[in-house]
């Protein structure tokens, strides 16, 4: 184990070079073109012995990465944005094929206006496409997701592709002392991937093939239970890493002063810091305020939200994104877990940081003393004009 | 070996692979419905130089006892292999006379 200062995407191409992908197809995009530049770097120096593939576009990038992963090899890609609309189209070959590929998304607004900082819209548009989707809050946790990804979308329960996502800019490139496991350590957590769905001479396959009525819908089932496998799988595998490397995880989402809490924000990502410490502020003046981080979108942790929500006065979902016409998806996914719990508590909808917009303590301070007074049902952080979002 | 025409039958929940693949070569109906031409070899003329077997796109093509042979039962009469052979021993003739 060896110690080092770096950005998020830094951390996170330290990650994967300690997971040892034998194929990188990726194309450069703002704010993930770091992590690709030191993947290149090391694949040039011969830390990391990969294929590196220069490929003309993301739909080629995640094409060659399936290409690669149906050859029986370790297959990784990134994205951000636009560049992960743009391979959308092949998000939903890979997932339907089973190719356990891993790919970091900063995530970043998707245009129009044009914009490249941080926020969620472009990964959560894509929840349906059968991918898993983590959302790492620090360096370091994106480190060992970058190790961890590929144990858990390997395994023979999952075979599901992995997306984990990176507040762009905010994580992507803020820079924090990381712990990087021993690669002894690294090889003994993460053997070499093997797997039957594969091109392979002595047994031939038909690969991503067509079909019907008949059985689609048997493999549109079996992709469902695969992914939801996931949730037991991240549990296992994130115990296994506390015991080789002393980290420990708490699954699905995790949980800051919600024992006793009264009020508490939902959200996902970079901004969880920042929520635990304005509770903290709060809880001195008596407020009892707590914070559920969800790390996992897919599969969606509706037990653990149900459980911890069950006996809140209010709880308030902040969340970098919106489905226009609508409302945030993570409140619409928080609250069906909720409903299909049977539990009825009042929720608030905040919607901020669009575009990269910061989101400050005071702004999360009201959002405790507002979900406590009550308001609208979808809140719009410091927008403005006439009715201020109303 | 070449693949052969195997009885359709309803593919239980189990015998439906977790990913989509499955054995090559699992072939249940012929594909060749929409071919308005055929080609078809003089067996005379051919002298067994693969050319066709190469060129052609469906891997319809085999080598029997030096000679081409062609499975129409996958074959989408394209002509490639007409066209591809240097001593015209491949003709194209309608289906419909």
């Amino acid at each position: 184990m060896s110690k080092k200062f770096l950005s998020g995407n830094e951390a996170f191409a330290e990650g994967i070079r300690l997971a040892r992908p034998q194929v990188i197809s990726a194309y450069p995009i703002t704010p993930q073109t770091i992590v690709v530049e030191r993947l290149s770097e090391m694949v040039e120096d011969g830390s990391l012995s990969a294929e590196y593939v220069h490929v003309e576009s993301e739909h080629s990038a995640l094409s060659c990465a399936i290409g690669a992963s149906a050859a029986g090899a370790r297959a990784f890609t990134a994205t951000s944005s636009q560049g992960l609309l743009y391979m959308a189209e092949c998000l939903y070959y890979a997932a339907g094929g089973r190719f356990p590929i891993v790919m970091m998304n900063a995530d970043r607004s998707t245009a129009l206006p044009w914009n490249i900082y941080g926020d969620q819209r472009d990964s959560l548009s894509q929840l349906d496409s059968g991918w898993i989707q983590s959302y790492a809050e620090n360096a370091q946790e994106a480190l060992d997701l970058a190790l961890m990804s590929y144990k858990i979308a390997e395994d023979k329960r999952v075979q599901t592709p992995y997306m984990a996502n990176l507040d762009g800019f905010v994580l992507t490139h803020t820079y924090e002392t990381v712990d990087i496991p021993a690669r002894g350590q690294a090889d003994k957590f993460l053997p070499p991937y093997e797997t039957d769905n594969r091109i392979d001479f002595d047994s031939p396959k038909n690969m991503a093939f067509s079909a019907g009525p008949d059985t689609n819908y048997i493999f549109k089932y079996k992709e469902h239970k695969g992914i939801l496998a996931a949730a037991e799988v991240i549990t296992e595998t994130e115990k296994e890493f506390a015991e080789i490397f002393g980290r420990h995880y708490t699954g699905l989402t995790e949980n800051y002063r919600t024992e006793d809490a009264e009020y508490i924000i939902v959200t996902l990502g970079s901004i969880a810091g920042l929520c635990r410490e304005t509770a903290d502020k709060l809880r001195e003046n008596g407020v009892k305020a707590g914070v559920v981080r969800i790390r996992y979108m897919r599969p969606f942790p509706n037990k653990e939200i149900a459980d911890v929500l069950r006996n809140v006065k209010a709880y308030a979902v902040l969340e970098k994104d919106i489905s226009f016409g609508n409302e945030g998806t993570v409140f619409t996914n928080v609250n069906s877990a909720l409903k299909k719990a049977g539990v009825d508590v009042k929720g608030y909808n905040f919607i901020g940081g669009l575009g990269g917009r910061n989101i400050s303590a005071g702004d999360i301070e009201n959002i405790y003393t507002s979900i406590a007074k009550g308001t609208e049902s979808v809140n719009f952080i410091g927008i403005g004009g006439e009715d201020n979002g109303k | 070996m070449r693949p052969y025409i195997r009885e359709e039958k309803d593919f239980s929940f189990s015998e439906v692979p977790e990913n989509t693949s499955f054995e090559a070569g699992y072939l249940t109906t012929v594909n060749s419905g929409w071919r308005s031409i055929r080609p078809v070899i003089s067996a005379a003329k051919c002298v067994g130089c693969e050319q066709c077997y190469l060129y052609c796109p469906d891997g319809v093509i085999s080598i029997k006892d030096g000679k081409a042979v062609i499975d129409y039962d996958f074959c989408k009469g394209c002509g490639i292999c007409a066209k591809i052979c240097k001593i015209q021993a491949i003709e194209m003739e309608a289906e419909c006379k």
